[in-house]
């Protein structure tokens, strides 16, 4: 049967078919659904962990017990789980260890572009790069193979274009592991107690590991010359080879399925056969510095770009610049001119519960640092900027410490989601704790991992598979790691926030204010929506609920008549009646809601 | 490069873009082509910009439509419609929804909203076969304010009639019946509603 689906889909039926039995995973764009689709197979365990280094600890330890695992993270979420993937690069595992990796090229949703090929080189580990959904499905079956025969962890390397487009895809049956009967846990120290004298002898074999592969990758079926003209040949991988194969049609090509190791005599039988020798890949000369390397004259990032993703349209013009395709391929585009256009960048929703609170930051004019998710939205307002900084996953916290300790005069505000909170915020806050240093830290609970679609977390009571489980209270949680001033308030409550805020910066000890609402797209947040009005005779156009900034406040075409200034109106097809506005209007001209009896 | 059909899908957050898109990949699919589909997930529920392509043809290598390459443009949005309309092929099929979804800049700052004469003079300099609907009237007609991207599903399907793309058998029953497999069941029956009275909008074009 032929279905269209995702590169993930397409990971995630195929690990299914593979026969996994253990699968944890972070949330992050653009892997995230790859374990929401997997939850669903039978016969499978699937969780969200706090973060990926848990992740990969959890796939590795399934794996030690003999049963093929995976752990699924976008690209910088390798970074958290680094540690972790170096010792299970080290230990090997009894059955099929499958690391994925979720680059993301022009960064559509991430801080960065990096590209975590290099992971593998630095493990010593293979890695595997398909290039379209179909590809996705068989080679996440071929690397759990692969883990097994040479007793490695296999790097399954996606990109954007990979996990986000549907391509055709034909399904298979699961093969029930050949491991499946539960083992009794290795006794084998030597190879899973990584402590200097047997992780030393783990080198060799882990050096000797990937010299072996490099020799089983000169016939890997995924590594192929498909033979064309011999005036170019291209060496290219994932989605590059599909542009590839779009603009040279007649063009030589060999296509890196496994791009770590490389098969250096498939690269020299391709070279040799070729008068000029081009790498097309997306991101670092990956491929090219190695070709380079082996002593191939090779061109590459002095034609193509280091940076963003690339497009058909990217390959060809720069292909015609440097002469690889004539002038006429050139594809001219349309010189209309629209002119400068309104922007639309992300917003926060409306009825978002973060929005009171970066209103409230944005009147006091504190510096805030920022964390990754929804709340990045929160970056600008009408009334500035209000988040000064933002690094990774859980930097918000430990980053406002160091400015305060550097000795900056003002209050610093560290604030951070729920769910960045449980992934690596929880350190930093022990951190501030045990040095004590007056820091003010606002966690967003929206009640879920919003920006990444709405995943369960530790903080709500539900597990990946749908199993009620026991939810982690923050505010226990941050009084244990020895916080003495600390708040829950709803995050609607605007006069609260800024009373709270206003008296947190008159202490000398680090404190907590945990603003509580669910997220206004769940379920249950969608249930109370209620749009309210805007009583047009008692606004004034004073403008202050504009700097709620809220896509359903917008303003009127009616003027006050006393100022000509235009008065606001709530489109009733977004206001979901969260309040903020009539909270913040000093006219009273914003409807409440109806009290509930 | 007349061997491929190349669209391009723009709108904003939350019209429905994502479900169109799907259904178009899978139309292709069904039609007997090779099809391809992109896009990017993460920020498109929060009111952003969203772009999707879709490739039909015999043959379709890359999921993505280059600067250029589009030869049919369907936005969603009256502002997303001149934002991309720079990336379309000169002489391109167009259908626009005549939406107009203010963004936040426009609340707090002092730029206007673009009016549709500026739209159809910008439009008029690409291509003359631009087709403008109100996608979101006929929606609001069947009482389903969001079936507007069926809607324009229903229009395209009428304007896809004389294209020839080897390999290909479309009829608009192909259509309805992946209509059906890709929304909700209880959605269906609207939906193909929807289809319909997309079509019957091209016969008198507003």
């Amino acid at each position: 049967m032929i279905k269209m689906l995702s590169g993930n889909e397409a990971v995630a039926r195929g690990a299914w078919e593979a026969g996994v039995a253990v699968a944890s995973a972070y949330p992050g764009t653009p892997s995230t659904e790859i374990l929401e689709y997997l939850a669903r197979y039978p016969n499978i365990y699937a969780e969200w962990a706090p973060n990926e280094k848990v992740a990969v600890d959890v796939a590795a330890g399934a794996a030690y017990a003999g049963r093929r695992a995976l752990a699924a993270m976008k690209h910088v979420g390798l970074n958290v789980a680094a540690d972790s993937f170096m010792y299970a690069a080290l230990t090997g595992a009894e059955a099929g260890l499958v690391i994925i990796t979720a680059d993301d090229p022009a960064m559509h949703s991430s801080q960065n572009e990096q590209d975590n090929r290099t992971f593998a080189k630095f493990g010593r580990v293979p890695c595997l790069e398909p290039s379209d959904s179909q590809e996705a499905k068989d080679m996440t079956i071929a690397a759990f193979g692969l883990s097994e025969r040479f007793d490695t962890p296999v790097l399954l390397r996606l990109t954007t274009r990979i996990c986000h487009s549907s391509t055709p895809v034909e399904l298979g049956e699961r093969i029930e592991p050949s491991r499946a009967e539960t083992k009794k846990f290795p006794r084998n120290p030597t190879k899973y107690v990584m402590i200097p004298v047997n992780a030393v002898q783990r080198h060799f074999v882990t050096e000797k590991r990937i010299s072996d592969i490099a020799e089983m990758a000169e016939t890997f079926p995924y590594n192929r010359i498909e033979p064309g003209e011999r005036s170019l040949g291209i060496i290219t991988n994932g989605v590059a080879y599909q542009y590839a194969k779009e603009v040279f049609r007649d063009a030589s090509i060999l296509r890196l399925g496994m791009t770590w190791p490389l098969p250096e005599k498939l690269i020299r039988q391709f070279a040799a056969s070729v008068e000029r020798l081009v790498v097309i890949e997306e991101l670092d000369p990956f491929i090219e510095e190695a070709v380079r390397l082996m002593g191939i004259p090779v061109e590459g990032k002095s034609i193509f770009p280091i940076t963003g993703e690339f497009d058909p349209r990217v390959v060809r013009e720069n292909a015609v610049r440097v002469g690889l395709l004539p002038v006429k391929a050139h594809v001219a585009l349309s010189t209309v001119d629209v002119g400068p256009l309104p922007v639309r960048p992300p917003v926060l929703c409306p009825g978002c519960p973060h929005r009171s609170t970066f209103y409230v930051l944005g009147k006091l004019k504190l510096p805030v640092n920022g964390d990754i998710g929804c709340y990045g939205l929160g970056l600008e307002s009408p009334t500035g900027n209000v988040i000064l900084t933002i690094g990774c996953m859980g930097a918000s916290i430990g980053v406002a410490h160091g400015a305060a300790r550097a000795g900056s005069p003002e209050r610093q505000v560290a604030v951070i989601g729920d769910s960045t909170f449980f992934h690596t915020g929880i350190q930093a806050l022990i951190n501030t704790v045990y040095n004590h240093t007056p820091v003010i830290i606002v966690i967003l609970d929206n009640r879920t991992t919003g920006m990444t679609g709405h995943q369960s977390n530790p903080g709500t009571g539900q597990t990946l598979q749908g199993e009620s489980t026991t939810e982690i209270e923050i505010e226990p949680l941050v009084r244990a790691c020895g916080i003495k001033h600390v708040k829950t308030v709803e995050a609607f409550a605007v006069d609260e926030i800024e009373t709270t805020l206003k008296e947190y910066t008159r202490l000398d000890e680090p404190s907590v204010l945990i603003t509580r609402e669910p997220c206004a797209l769940l379920p249950e947040g969608r249930k109370r929506w209620l749009p309210l009005e805007v009583i047009a005779e008692q606004c004034n156009g004073c403008a202050l609920c504009f700097r709620v900034a809220c896509p359903a406040i917008l303003k009127s075409s009616e003027l006050d008549e006393r100022y000509q200034r235009p008065k606001a109106i709530i489109d009733a097809a977004l206001c979901t009646g969260c309040e903020i506005c009539a909270q913040v209007c000093p006219r009273d001209a914003i409807t409440f809601r109806p009290t509930e009896n | 490069m007349n061997d491929t059909i190349n669209f391009l899908l723009v709108g904003v957050g939350g019209q429905g873009t994502i479900l169109a898109s799907d259904v178009l990949v899978n139309v292709g699919l069904s039609a007997g082509l090779q099809a391809k589909q992109a896009e990017v997930h993460g920020l498109s529920q929060r009111g952003g910009s969203v772009t999707s392509y879709v490739r039909w043809g015999r043959v379709v290598y890359s999921p993505l439509v280059g600067a250029g390459e589009a030869d049919v443009y369907l936005a969603f949005e009256k502002l997303e419609a001149l934002r991309h309309l720079n990336k379309i092929q000169p002489g391109a099929l167009v259908v626009i929804n005549q939406e107009a979804i203010l963004p936040m800049s426009l609340i707090s700052g002092d730029k206007t909203y673009p009016d549709d004469e500026f739209l159809r003079s910008k439009v008029a300099q690409v291509t003359q076969q631009a087709v403008f609907i109100d996608a979101a009237g006929v929606a609001d007609s069947l009482g389903n304010n969001r079936v507007a991207n069926i809607v324009l599903l229903g229009a395209l399907s009428v304007l896809l009639e004389n294209r020839e793309l080897e390999g290909m058998h479309l009829t608009p029953e192909t259509w309805l019946q992946v209509i059906a497999q890709r929304v909700p069941p209880k959605y269906v029956e609207v939906n193909k509603r929807a289809f319909q009275a997309g079509r019957e909008a091209m016969v008198a074009p507003a």
